[in-house]
């Protein structure tokens, strides 16, 4: 890139600057292990070629997706939210939609992420109490009442119940009289990061990724405008894995959906394109957007090398970011609100099509109504005040970040190759390996804080002595339990009993015959049938998984 | 702790005295003592199974699915599985009873994770003291002891259990090869798990050629070693396999030389002869006037570890004349 | 033993009884970052762990530690759900006549609930920001001294 004379000279410069700096200074790695020099300079960028990064809209869109990216149109503002019932979810959709948000995203409770209606015994204590409880269509209906699903695009956080959640999504837009292919949004459906990370699987590996290829599938041919699955590193990286193993883990999860929908016999250019990503923006600023500019590099290059793709838009690596939950503290809470601002500017610099930021008292409970708006807000400042909008991927040619890109490119590499190696990523998880990999990184993690080698403010310095951390309950009316029950009882009284088992039977057999299900639950979900039934039905023939490699 | 009343709560079949037993037997030289004498007339009424063989086979899994096997029998099974210690900490992550899921809180089955506390040879240094209570207690047909699983080390297990099944998998390949000394001659049956991937039918045939051509089939008192196929995943081959450990526990039943049952016996009381040794010559150590002067002395390469070892035992003599 | 010590241990010191404890995720919350942490924490500080995994009932948290004898219930759990289902587990235990094991329980629990849980039978609650080593201290300094001599 650079005079090879003028880099020489470069060298030799840094180096007698360097002559007086204590040796202490120069050891540093970050997160991912990786040196992390005192200073970089046109040296270490010097074989950076332009071909490789490209202009945004080019290939390999490191610099960005879009050719205009935030000047064409701002990121979504897409704050993930929900609980108690599904009416009381809907009015703080209302509410959110008001201030400015762009888009919807669905939190469920935990017993309607594993797939348990409201009246199982183990639900007992769990309903509605950190997401909105879902059991029946009715529910689905009070979630969006009042809200229009052709103006409106949602995104719901559900893994291994998808097909009916999403099918009834289907069936409120069919009320609202809107036909499948005005329909926006995505749901989350990424069962291998289940197994690796946010543990809310249902069914065993192969079974959970014929789901999902069924949903793909299905969207690809009925519901065009839908992204059918996020493929998800935040939960990976919250549960301890590092940057550079978020990203390698998130891509291998995308490369195997991939090649099993083209298995499935699907042309890769049919459904590419509506393939979403979903990343963590965690605390160290420059790693991050180097991680986010290294993602859009890579997805580009597998889609066109690994699989052939031709249209341009299969090889955009769309995503959605959060900022991280885990980096967030229970004392000085309103020290989170700045944590919070500076990851999402980083992925604001990384060129992140949709974004949720964390409110400053989640790591007390769900966010309050205050909280929530400050989030919110936080968005619209960055967007509306600080220009970081006015041009695209602005530190590109930085030494540091190109470096740094690169290099992350490379430690993801390892780890892709690794799992290559081992079959694949549904090989690697049934061996264990990326689970122990976290494992790993989250205990180093630990120690570096109780350590003090990681600070941590408020925790392990610049505490405040006299905090009396006093961490308020998250009214949930109790009653939502009580509520959720008792409407429960009444539709299943209510409905027609006959059509519900003969759909269900049918969902069994094409189940069985190996069909995609999709046809089968949505018809099921308009009977009124139950998100536990429907599940049970799955369960009697793909049977459960349990956790079993954990240490070893 | 009233040992007097555990006993007579482990014969009532009572599962809190079991298992303080088993702690008190893990923890307290004495007490195991005293235990030991009370509990060991009672014992020969279980089936002692030892699962043993290389990691990532599947043992737990397995043991799993034996166990429910023998449950749906009407057979009682204890388990006892063992993991090790760091030589570090002296800690131990005890990951078996994880792996078997399907079966904790089935009425009948009893799992208890030990740690081996620096036993070499894949089993806790309790471990046979601990197959004596669930023994004695009356209450299992079954006790099925899955050892470390680190491999070629483990032969401890067949002074201990009277039938050794032998875990491979597909993929071993080389590991079987390294393993024809030791490990490999202890099993009385081998199951090849994972017996639903395609490179099963290789491993069994490997194996088979191993046994004909290495004469291990002698030895084992004219039983010969069998192979039995299992998938612990599709629940395959498991009523094959304990129709074959009842066939070998008939076998052995039959077995009327006193030779046999006389050399296991002097297995035991070698082994426990041993552990009361390690165990006094720690305490006396300890307790020696000169133990410091001794340590100090051996990091100055003053005097070897055995001149110590002796004026320490010279000592002891001396001190129980 | 502190972390990172790596001196090996004595024979004297492998052979000694090691304090045990269950580690287990009450009810349907996955997260289990913490709880594999502090298992990997406990085991370098010498204890013998236990873990027994996710969406685990009362029932059989309490059926473990006993078959396992353990010491220590530690119990894991982000989900709010607390206030239901760990007054259940101490419950269960007194009900089968333990009453010498150290029940405690980590994760995010509302302050207001802190003395609803000790009343019922939870000794100490462990919140987000605990330094592994108090929770190493705490169960060596309040583990029953009658299990450990």
């Amino acid at each position: 890139m650079f005079d090879s004379s003028f880099i020489e000279r470069i060298k030799k410069e840094k180096k007698e600057w360097q002559e007086d700096i204590p040796k202490n200074i120069f050891e540093k790695t970050n997160s991912s292990s990786i040196p992390i020099k005192l200073i970089y300079t046109p040296a270490d960028i010097n074989h950076l070629d332009y071909e490789n990064l490209g202009f945004p809209g080019n290939y390999p869109f490191t610099r960005g997706v879009h050719k205009t990216m935030y000047r064409g149109r701002p990121w979504t503002m897409r704050q993930f939210s929900g609980f108690g019932t599904a009416k009381q979810t809907n009015q703080r959709y209302k509410y959110l939609l008001s201030e400015g948000e762009t888009g919807l995203s669905v939190a469920f409770d935990f017993p309607t992420l594993k797939g348990y209606d409201s009246d199982d015994p183990i639900s007992l204590g769990e309903v509605g109490v950190c997401g909105v409880a879902i059991d029946t269509l009715q529910d689905m209906e009070l979630l969006f009442e009042g809200i229009p699903l052709d103006k409106v695009t949602t995104s719901m956080t559900i893994n291994a119940p998808t097909p009916i959640l999403f099918s009834m999504y289907l069936a409120v837009a069919e009320e609202q009289g809107i036909s499948w292919d005005q329909v926006g949004g995505t749901v989350q459906n990424d069962a291998l990061k289940e197994f690796i990370a946010q543990k809310s699987f249902i069914f065993p590996p192969e079974p959970s990724v014929k789901l999902v290829i069924d949903v793909i599938e299905f969207c690809t041919k009925n519901v065009p405008r839908w992204n059918p699955v996020s493929i998800s590193g935040y939960h990976i990286r919250e549960a301890g894995a590092t940057a550079a193993q978020e990203l390698a883990f998130t891509l291998s999860d995308g490369l195997t959906y991939v090649s099993k929908t083209i298995e499935r016999g699907l042309d890769v250019d049919a459904f590419a394109p509506r393939l979403s990503l979903f990343f963590c923006a965690h605390n160290d600023f420059f790693e991050e957007i180097a991680k986010f500019r290294a993602a859009r590099r890579m997805w580009a290059r597998f889609m066109k090398e690994r699989f052939g793709a031709t249209n341009e838009r299969s090889l955009w690596m769309r995503f959605h970011t959060q900022t991280s939950g885990v980096a967030l503290t229970a004392q000085q809470p309103e020290n989170n609100i700045v944590r919070v601002a500076l990851q999402a500017l980083s992925a604001v610099l990384g060129g992140t099509q949709s974004l949720h930021t964390n409110s400053f008292d989640e790591a007390w409970q769900l966010p309050s109504e205050k909280a929530v708006t400050i989030a919110l807000r936080t968005q619209q400042i960055i967007a509306n005040e600080s220009s970081v909008t006015s041009t695209i991927d602005p530190l590109a040619g930085s030494y540091y970040i190109e470096w740094l890109t690169d290099k992350i490119e490379e430690e993801a590499m390892k780890y892709i190759d690794r799992i290559d190696n081992m079959g694949g990523m549904i090989e690697a998880i049934k061996k264990g390996y990326p689970q122990r990999e976290i494992a790993n990184s989250a205990y180093e993690f630990q120690k570096e804080v109780d350590n003090k080698k990681q600070i941590i403010v408020g925790i392990n310095q610049f505490k405040d002595e006299q905090e009396e951390l006093e961490i308020p309950r998250f009214k949930v009316d109790p009653e939502v339990e009580k509520t959720q029950l008792k409407k429960l009882k009444q539709i299943k009284e209510n409905r027609n009993h006959e059509k519900v088992l003969r759909y269900l039977n049918e969902l069994k057999k094409a189940t069985e015959r190996d069909e995609n299900i999709i046809p089968y639950v949505v018809n099921s979900v308009k009977a009124y049938a139950t998100l536990g039934e429907i599940i049970s039905i799955l369960k009697e023939v793909y049977g459960v998984w349990r956790e079993e490699r954990v240490f070893a | 702790m009233n040992v007097e009343a555990l006993i007579d709560g482990l014969f009532k079949g009572d599962i809190i005295s079991t298992t303080r037993l088993i702690s008190l037997i893990e923890n307290d030289f004495l007490k195991a003592e005293e235990i030991s004498r009370r509990i060991y007339p009672h014992t020969g009424n279980a089936h002692v199974v030892g699962i043993t063989g290389p990691p990532g086979v599947g043992k737990s899994s397995l043991v799993n699915k034996l166990a429910l096997g023998w449950n749906k029998r009407g057979k009682k099974i204890g388990i006892i599985a063992v993991d090790p210690s760091s030589p570090y900490s002296g800690g131990a992550l005890l990951g078996d009873r994880i792996r078997m899921r399907e079966i904790t809180g089935i009425e009948g089955i009893f799992i208890r994770s030990m740690a081996t506390r620096g036993s070499l040879g894949g089993l806790a240094r309790a471990t046979r003291d601990a197959i004596n209570i669930l023994d004695a207690s009356g209450m299992y047909d079954v006790v099925i002891v899955e050892t470390v699983g680190a491999g070629q080390s483990e032969v401890e297990i067949m002074r201990v259990a009277k039938t050794v099944v032998m875990v491979l998998c597909p993929g071993l390949g080389d590991e079987i090869q390294a393993m024809k000394a030791g490990a490999m001659e202890i099993a009385d049956i081998f199951a090849v798990n994972k017996a639903d991937k395609p490179e099963a039918i290789e491993t069994v045939n490997d194996l088979e050629r191993m046994l004909d051509y290495e004469g291990l089939n002698e030895g084992k008192a004219g039983w010969m070693p069998s192979i039995v196929s299992t998938s612990s995943t599709m629940n395959t081959g498991i009523d094959e396999l304990v129709n074959k450990i009842e066939e070998h526990q008939e076998f052995l039943a039959n077995m009327t030389s006193e030779e046999f049952h006389e050399k296991r016996a002097a297995m035991e009381l070698i082994d426990t002869l041993i552990t009361k040794i390690e165990n006094e010559a720690i305490k006396k150590a300890k307790e020696s006037p000169v133990y410091n002067e001794l340590i100090k002395k051996i990091v100055e390469k003053r005097i070897d570890p055995y001149q110590a070892a002796d004026i320490i035992l010279k000592e002891y003599m001396q001190s129980s004349r | 033993m502190e972390f990172g010590e790596r001196n090996a241990c004595l024979l004297e010191e492998l052979i000694m009884k090691r304090i045990k404890v269950l580690v287990a995720k009450p009810g349907l919350d996955g997260h289990d970052r913490g709880a594999k942490v502090i298992c990997r924490a406990l085991r370098d500080a010498g204890m013998e762990v236990v873990y027994s995994g996710l969406e685990q009932t009362p029932e059989q948290i309490v059926n473990a530690a006993i078959q396992e004898d353990a010491d220590v219930i530690g119990l894991s759990i982000l989900s709010g759900a607390h206030r239901a289902i760990l007054p259940t587990v101490t419950k269960l235990l007194s009900e089968k006549g333990i009453t010498d094991v150290l029940v405690i329980v980590g994760g995010i629990i509302p302050t207001d609930d802190h003395l609803f849980l000790k009343q019922h039978g939870i000794a100490a609650i462990f919140g987000p920001g605990t330094p592994l080593k108090n929770a190493v201290e705490y169960i060596r300094e309040n583990v029953s001294k009658d299990r450990v001599h």
